[in-house]
């Protein structure tokens, strides 16, 4: 691990110092235009610079922002956030062989992370191979998160806090896509390693995917030896836009050790269904992405954790004003919006019959302006309602961010 | 054109931004909170607040910092929201006490029920033959005033054997202290017990002892305070440090207490007159004093908080046929007033009233009262329906 950073900086303070040289040097590689790409092929979909005739490219992005929010009348000030720094490194090792990378820095050093380091093989424009550390395909945030790509500061919360976006796993599997006329049909099939018994035992109090992602240890070993599938298939018309249907399922709990049994064997199971597509005349883009999850949780647990939950979002995006602003010729304006909901622990309580709560609804306006395709300056304003888990009065929470982030 | 619109964006956004007071979340109003701070804390006491309210409401125990393994909830605020009062969802159960000679099923793991376990594990069962009664947690708010209500204090609301007639004769709960609890400078001793005031049964001496049993019972905690583990009875090492407890105890000593609305409204003002009047104050005593703290806001001072921390005979309504010290099975400690018009915004929008939460308004509760609280039942039921209507928004706006 540290060998590859160690490589991967090398790598990139050589090309640098090469720019610093002859900047003709640097080119930027060529992207899809086809309009046909998926939210799968995000991982490559993200500009690359390569130097000379060195067989890697290299790119990244950034996010850092400012915000002030007010929970129930008490702020905790004005905090200026670098919440993330992501370099990509990939090759092509042949013409049918490629391997990309991408890692990770958030909030400055507190969480390094690396998201993305797989090899790929094509066979056929229908079977290819992956191999490494690869991006489960459930939802489209999970593949399709880079912050330049969003008019929105926050990630979707039911993206991050009921699906474990970004979620990695070292596996292998296949994809492969179609291709006819205005169709593109394509799916993705990987055996992973997965889930770990912090999804219900957590300091969240509460059903919580991401709580795996804690475990340091899961890109060397399994939880529990059972691996975990993630499946997707997705459907693009140029004209209607991208369908996507996913499934992520398997056990979670460590249900034997040594030999001996520990529990019964626990299930998680997810479904994910998304959307978007871009209206015509008015170009509004829309993007939305519905997930439910289901996990096996003892009876004889605590209904603090759910055993059903359910979320998603919607974002609209409207260019407002696209022409040509302070000498950027590509500038565009957005107006954008985004709703989101997360039920985390859908029910009734056993004891009373009462409703649950734990959940969550917020709206987020937004306006963005992209003086480039890669680059965003966005002012969002959030406003919150969520309940815990008795359904007591909503605690609200309100405020501002204005930040920026930019592919380099 | 272009560069207006984009100053336009700027200035709008700017002037959003000022604005933001006017659309950012106001704090409810203070008098409809149930947590927060005494006025008047120092610098210093500010921080042990904070350091409590965190361990209180923050902390969430799993199994990696010593949850359970068997337990009824997984952190102090789960039962007890925004300091609230709790809901059927984290009621818990105590069983196997019939008398004052003590629990007869201590040795089959008496006298709190874990009813949860972690993955893998078997929760508790109530032992065979064992009688129980289920307890739903109460609200925190104005403990560290009810602690500093002197012993003489409460044997003066005392009337055992019911010298003034009026059919309430309160009792307070004496049992021997657990070996970490130090006993108030001015307590009154009886044969080596002392008065005890918290819980449903005021089975607890203090805050110190209210604290260590909630996290090891409720949570399965252990301390160097009480260090047996509920699952397997052995003594194992501290799951929660000294100074955490402290902070907890200090965070309850200093939360607020709560705050009457609508005071003056004309009905509240007469709904006041007829609770005196139906006698209901013969138990929820209006008026009580702190001794002397050295924390200043809880120095002598004079509070309202509708208790006598006295046991008293409920009847055999709400006679469940267990109980805790020298209580009878059917005696309660009557359970302070103040901050009843809340219990909504903790128990989920509803009522759960009464020790276990059977009550689902105030009038219901009223109306399950008897024992030694007969005769103001009954004087409640003869009120017209404007005079019922009154006390109850009275009782509301505790």
């Amino acid at each position: 691990m540290r060998l590859f950073i160690y490589l991967v900086t090398f790598v990139f303070f050589s090309s640098t110092a090469i720019a610093q040289i002859d900047p003709v040097l640097l080119r930027r590689m060529a992207k899809d235009t086809s309009g046909m790409l998926l939210n799968m092929d995000a991982v490559y979909n993200r500009p690359f610079l390569q130097s000379g005739k060195l067989p890697v490219a290299l790119g990244g992005y950034a996010e850092a922002n400012y915000q002030y929010f007010q929970k129930d009348g008490i702020s905790e000030g004005h905090q200026f956030q670098m919440r993330r720094l992501t370099l990509f490194v990939s090759s092509s090792i042949s013409k049918r062989i490629k391997f990309l990378s991408e890692i990770e820095f958030e909030d400055g050093t507190k969480e390094i992370n690396i998201e993305f380091g797989s090899v790929d093989f094509e066979f056929a424009p229908l079977f290819n191979l992956r191999g490494g550390i690869v991006m489960n395909p459930i939802g489209a945030f999970n593949q399709n998160h880079d912050g330049p790509k969003w008019e929105f500061i926050d990630r979707p919360v039911s993206a991050t806090q009921m699906l474990p976006a970004t979620w990695s796993n070292i596996g292998f599997g296949l994809f492969g896509k179609k291709y006819t006329k205005d169709w593109v049909y394509a799916y993705e099939a990987y055996l992973t390693n997965g889930f770990d018994d912090k999804i219900i035992d957590n300091a969240e109090s509460k059903t919580f995917l991401p709580a795996s992602k804690e475990n340091k240890n899961r890109f060397e070993e399994s939880a529990n030896g059972s691996p975990l599938f993630t499946g997707k298939v997705a459907v693009r018309n140029r004209r209607i836009g991208e369908l996507g249907l996913s499934y992520m399922g398997g056990i979670y709990n460590k249900y034997q050790d040594d030999g001996l049994v520990l529990d019964k064997k626990r299930s998680v199971n997810v479904f994910a269904i998304d959307f978007n597509t871009t209206l015509p005349k008015i170009n509004t883009y829309i993007n939305a992405e519905w997930a439910w999850v289901n996990v096996d949780v003892p009876e004889t647990y605590t209904e603090q954790f759910g055993g059903k939950q359910q979320g998603g979002f919607i974002d609209f995006v409207q260019p407002i004003f696209r022409n040509p602003v302070f000498g950027f010729e590509k500038s565009v304006i957005n107006a954008a919006l985004r709703f989101e909901y997360v039920d985390w622990n859908k029910g009734r309580f056993k004891s009373s019959g009462d409703n649950i709560g734990d959940e969550l609804f917020s709206i987020v306006p937004a306006i963005s302006w992209r003086p480039t395709a890669q680059t965003v300056i966005r002012l969002n304003y959030r406003y919150n309602w969520q309940k815990d888990i008795l359904g007591n009065p909503p605690v609200k929470l309100a405020g501002f961010q204005f930040g920026v982030s930019t592919y380099f | 054109m272009k560069k207006t619109i984009l100053l336009s964006l700027i200035i709008l956004s700017i002037t959003a931004i000022i604005a933001c007071q006017k659309i950012l979340p106001k704090a409810p109003p203070e008098d409809e909170l149930l947590d927060g701070p005494l006025e008047g804390l120092n610098y210093e006491e500010n921080r042990r607040f904070l350091a409590g309210d965190v361990a209180f409401n923050d902390e969430i125990f799993t199994s990696a910092n010593g949850l359970g393994s068997v337990f009824v909830a997984t952190s102090c605020g789960s039962c007890h929201a925004g300091d609230g009062k709790g809901h059927p969802f984290t009621t818990l159960t105590r069983f196997g006490q019939v008398d004052s000679t003590g629990n007869k099923f201590l040795h089959l793991g008496g006298p709190q029920l874990q009813n949860k376990a972690l993955p893998g594990y078997m929760p508790e069962q109530i032992p065979s033959g064992a009688t129980f009664s289920n307890f739903t947690p109460p609200a925190n708010t104005g403990l560290g005033f009810l602690e500093l209500v002197t012993d003489a204090d409460i044997l003066a609301m005392a009337d055992p054997n019911d010298v003034n007639g009026d059919g309430i004769s309160g009792v307070p709960n004496y049992e021997y202290l657990p070996p970490f609890v130090t006993p108030f400078t001015n307590a009154i001793a009886r044969n080596g017990k002392y008065i005890h005031r918290f819980g449903k049964k005021a089975a607890a001496y203090n805050l110190l002892q209210q604290t260590v049993n909630a996290y090891n019972q409720d949570i399965g905690i252990t301390s160097t305070f009480q260090p047996k583990d509920v699952y397997t009875g052995l003594n194992i090492e501290p799951e929660v440090s000294d100074v955490t407890v402290h902070n907890v105890v200090f965070y309850l000593q200093t939360l607020k207490a709560p705050i009457q609305r609508n005071q003056n409204d004309a009905d509240v003002v007469k709904g006041k007159s007829t609770f005196i009047q139906t006698g209901c104050e013969g138990c929820h005593k209006q008026t009580l004093k702190t001794d002397f703290s050295t924390i200043a806001p809880l120095s002598n001072k004079t509070f309202h908080p509708y208790t006598d921390l006295l046991l008293h005979d409920m009847g055999p309504g709400l006679d469940d046929g267990y109980t805790e010290g020298s209580a009878n099975t059917a005696e309660w400690r009557t359970p302070p007033l103040w901050g009843l018009g809340l219990s909504p915004n903790s128990q989920g929008g509803k009522y759960f009233l009464l020790h276990d939460g059977r009550a689902k308004s105030i009038e219901e509760a009223i109306l399950l009262h008897g024992g030694e609280a007969q005769q103001s039942k009954n004087k409640f039921i003869q009120l017209t329906a404007q005079e019922k209507n009154n006390l109850l928004k009275f009782l509301a706006s505790l």
